[in-house]
């Protein structure tokens, strides 16, 4: 009889049969193991949660202290039933991990989603060696080619220096990018005050408790409008539509995503500046990370699957979409 | 100017929301390039570069050549606009920064057969900016927030010259309008050299009985909104021109019309195909449009005219400033003097907006859509503004249809399924008969997104096959036989006027309906 495979989709998620586990369930499941804090990978109401240190606070910051019954801290390579889990540094944000599920000789490899560029923010991707290599396909088009992180704050730091009487207000998902921003412009020598929006609190907080450095951060709600002239703001894009973007003096509006690429993108979000900045791998990465780690089989979770497919054919590597539901296509 | 100049201004222009915003930009160029490179640029802006021999299949087939065709395919499906799609993801190599004017020359003068060796070697030595700045000069589409009336404001308000003076004398200009820069730096005027120059035309604005109510029909003029072409017919010392609205000279398409016109003016009004008495419909004129020579056989079977609806100038007297009841006055006089086949587009009599209202009901020929309503003491200005005319057209047809297929639109709509295929039901099965891209508002835009995301049955490359089950009205101007579409009907205009969430599919129209209204 032939033995059940390491790991299969179901509807809730990627399943491993041989240590009766989820990995990133879209709904609550008896046990869940959690590549990172995002939102459409990390959900509450999971019975026991293993996951990184770093996930597991970031999941009580967001979720509150009761997310789930059980928390386990991924430390080295644990036996769950019949299969061996570790966790490995995927670049993504802090805390993010690839999850690695070996068995009966066998080893995937979930990467959830995971970056390549280096960020003081988190620790960096680690190629795993396996059998099948789990995959993303967020920017999985030969378009995306995303430019140095240092060329765009470049250009945010230029902007700032043409209009100095105007404020920056950046849009920056709260978890992750909003502090890999923040990280690159102290990188690039802006040390002068960053003001954040009320939702990134919590998560810079956790960031410098973690040691992370990101300066002298203050809150956007203090001052008068002429204070703001010549500063950054960062907040979530959503914060642009409401009253609250009404307090900055005629303010350049830009957004921080690898979408950026695509001008149609930018232009649809009214965006004046658009800035490339990405946690997710572009083409050239996702296909340098494929062919270095030369799996037998690629399997793709989300985002522009045909495309990728289509890689695999030409590289002649086996591959097959996943078609998992509940991650977003298009937040980054 | 360099090429890199010229994309980061493109750029800055694309992401600048404000009009003004815009405006200073461009001003801020014209004052710091040099001549040749700031007329080319403004022409570029203007659409006024004609560099018109490089198509969307030439640099498609050229950018196979470095890229897997289906991967491009998949690229431009999800960017949206084939040449930032090219710019994206061709190769990289050495950058170079050429002069605007060199690589506008090159486009300009390369025999067609070295185009593509010439395009291969530019985009190979270009970054992805410079890329798309190129491609979107070769291309003559610029799309980049910018219209060609708005680069000629910039142009007025850097020059602090009337832009009507500006708009006057447009036409006659070319590429890279020296002369245009000297007179914004105190030169003379340059004269419109050019014999039968086009006139900026008059425009109206749509109105209906509402905003009609609260004017005093005693005011105003009415005749037919006839569905033609709007032309300029201008003869001048011999020099004969027939021109569309927006300037582009259509005469060597029309050579019958051209033989007509035996006088010395301007002339506004339509083009029509006219047999005998009876005008014939838009599609008849379709035939007769975009060809560069016509054929004896085509002028027989399609034979074209003129219906006059004003006058700019006649012999020599320029009118513009005279009212519109004076215009038709010297109108009237002048056609009794042409050719039959040119002649003017009645006056239509009304004492109450309820009069002209029932008149739009019952127009006397298919072909027309609508009702024109002129203000007596108009004079005749460029540009849409509104007051002076208005359009009343003819209601839409209205059918309920099933959505059938979707793909993502293009320009600003990328990214969301924006692009329609629907059908209506023949017996048991739906047959499709149009498809529509716009007419939705932006909230019914995301729910058509969402509902193509979440009902896909099949996909066929870039094209979703839905559930049979979203029930659209579908708005359209005019119905055409087509042996093109296994319907056996063609729309025109078609789009998308609600959605129909209250209605099963089963309620959807049938083949039948359309097929009624063909033979009305």
């Amino acid at each position: 009889m032939a033995r059940p495979p390491l790991l299969i989709p179901r509807p809730e998620g990627l399943y491993c049969p041989g240590g009766d586990f989820f990995i990133d369930p879209a709904r609550p499941v008896a046990r869940a193991l959690i590549t990172h804090g995002h939102s459409d990978h990390a959900r509450p109401g999971h019975g026991a949660v293993m996951a990184t240190r770093e996930t597991l606070d970031i999941m009580a910051i967001r979720y509150g202290e009761d997310f789930t019954r059980s928390r386990h801290i991924a430390d080295g390579a644990i036996t769950i039933g019949g299969v061996t889990v570790s966790f490995h540094p995927a670049g993504h944000i802090l805390g993010s991990a690839q999850i690695a599920v070996t068995g009966g000789g066998c080893r995937i490899v979930v990467s959830g989603d995971y970056a390549r560029v280096p960020t003081p923010t988190c620790a960096r991707f680690e190629p795993v060696p396996c059998d099948i290599f789990v995959t993303e396909a967020t920017f999985a088009l030969p378009v995306f080619r995303h430019p140095p992180p240092e060329t765009e704050i470049a250009r945010l730091l230029a902007s700032v220096a043409a209009f100095p009487d105007r404020s920056h207000l950046i849009g920056a998902y709260a978890l992750g990018k909003a502090q890999r921003l923040i990280a690159a412009l102290r990188q690039a020598g802006w040390d002068a005050p960053i003001y954040i929006h009320g939702a990134l609190h919590q998560l810079c907080d956790y960031h410098v408790a973690q040691g992370i450095n990101l300066g002298d951060l203050r809150p956007a709600t203090e001052g008068k409008k002429a204070d703001f002239a010549g500063t950054i703001v960062i907040a979530p894009p959503s914060a642009f539509a409401t009253a609250w973007a009404q307090r900055f003096p005629d303010p350049v509006i830009g957004f921080a995503s690898g979408w950026m690429q695509v001008r149609a993108r930018a232009r649809q979000r009214g965006v004046e500046l658009p800035l490339i900045l990405s946690d997710h791998v572009d083409w050239p990465a996702l296909t340098a990370t494929i062919t270095e780690l030369d799996p037998a089989e690629v399997w793709i979770t989300h985002g522009r699957e045909d495309a990728l497919m289509r890689w695999c054919e030409m590289t002649q590597r086996a591959a097959r979409p996943l078609h998992l539901v509940g991650y977003e296509d298009d937040a980054e | 100017m360099s090429l890199t100049a010229f994309a980061t201004l493109l750029e800055r222009l694309a992401f600048t929301p404000q009009r003004l915003g815009k405006e200073r930009l461009l001003a801020d160029a014209f004052t710091r390039m040099p001549d040749p490179e700031r007329g080319l640029m403004l022409a570029a802006l203007t659409g006024d570069l004609k560099l018109r021999q490089v198509t969307p299949s030439l640099l498609r087939g050229l950018t196979e050549m470095r890229a897997d065709a289906q991967l491009f395919s998949y690229s431009y499906d999800f960017v949206g606009d084939l040449a930032e799609t090219i710019a994206l993801i061709w190769p990289e190599g050495t950058r170079t920064d050429p002069p605007l004017s060199e690589v506008v020359h090159e486009l300009a003068t390369a025999p067609k057969t070295r185009l593509p060796a010439l395009i291969t070697a530019r985009l190979d030595s270009l970054g992805p900016s410079e890329r798309y700045a190129y491609l979107k000069l070769a291309t003559g589409a610029l799309r980049v927030g910018v219209s060609a009336r708005l680069a000629r404001t910039a142009f007025a308000a850097w020059a602090n010259l009337p832009l009507p003076q500006v708009e006057e004398i447009w036409h006659a200009l070319q590429p890279p309008y020296l002369d245009l820069f000297a007179w914004a730096s105190g030169s003379p005027r340059p004269e419109a050299a050019a014999r039968a120059p086009f006139r900026p035309v008059m425009l109206s604005t749509p109105t209906d009985l509402d905003q009609l109510s609260a004017l005093d029909p005693a005011d105003f003029a009415a005749e037919w909104k006839w569905d033609g072409i709007r032309i300029q017919a201008v003869s001048d010392g011999g020099t004969r021109r027939l021109y569309s609205r927006t300037g582009e000279d259509i005469s060597t398409a029309f050579p019958d019309v051209v033989d007509l016109m035996a006088f010395d003016g301007t002339l506004d009004g339509e083009l029509l195909v006219r047999r005998d008495d009876e005008i014939a419909s838009f599609a008849d004129l379709q035939q007769r449009l975009n060809r560069k020579t016509v054929t004896p056989a085509m002028l027989r079977s399609h034979p074209a005219g003129l219906r006059l609806y004003d006058v700019l100038i006649w012999n020599g007297q320029d009118l513009r400033d005279e009212p519109y009841d004076a215009r038709r006055a010297v109108l009237a006089q002048a056609v009794a003097t042409l050719n039959p086949r040119i002649d003017l587009s009645p006056d239509l009599p009304f004492a109450t907006w309820d009069d002209l209202a029932a008149l739009r009901l019952n127009p006397p020929a298919a072909v027309i859509e609508g009702v024109m309503i002129k203000r007596r003491d108009s004079p005749y200005l460029a540009g849409r503004m509104k007051g002076p005319w208005f359009k009343w057209k003819r209601d839409p047809h209205l059918i309920d249809a099933v959505l059938m297929y979707a793909q993502r639109g293009h320009g600003k709509r990328s990214g969301y399924y924006s692009d329609f295929t629907f059908g209506v039901w023949n017996g048991d099965d739906l047959v499709p008969v149009g498809k529509a891209y716009f007419g939705f508002t932006d909230a019914e835009l995301k729910d058509l997104d969402r509902f193509v995301r979440t009902n896909t049955i099949e996909r066929f490359g870039v094209v979703r096959s839905v559930a049979r089950t979203k029930v659209v009205e579908v708005a359209f101007e005019g119905l055409n036989r087509s042996s093109r579409h296994k319907s056996g009907v063609a729309m025109r205009f078609p789009r998308i006027n609600r959605i129909r969430d209250d209605k099963p599919a089963v309620e959807a129209d049938h083949l039948s309906t359309l097929q009624a209204m063909l033979t009305n």
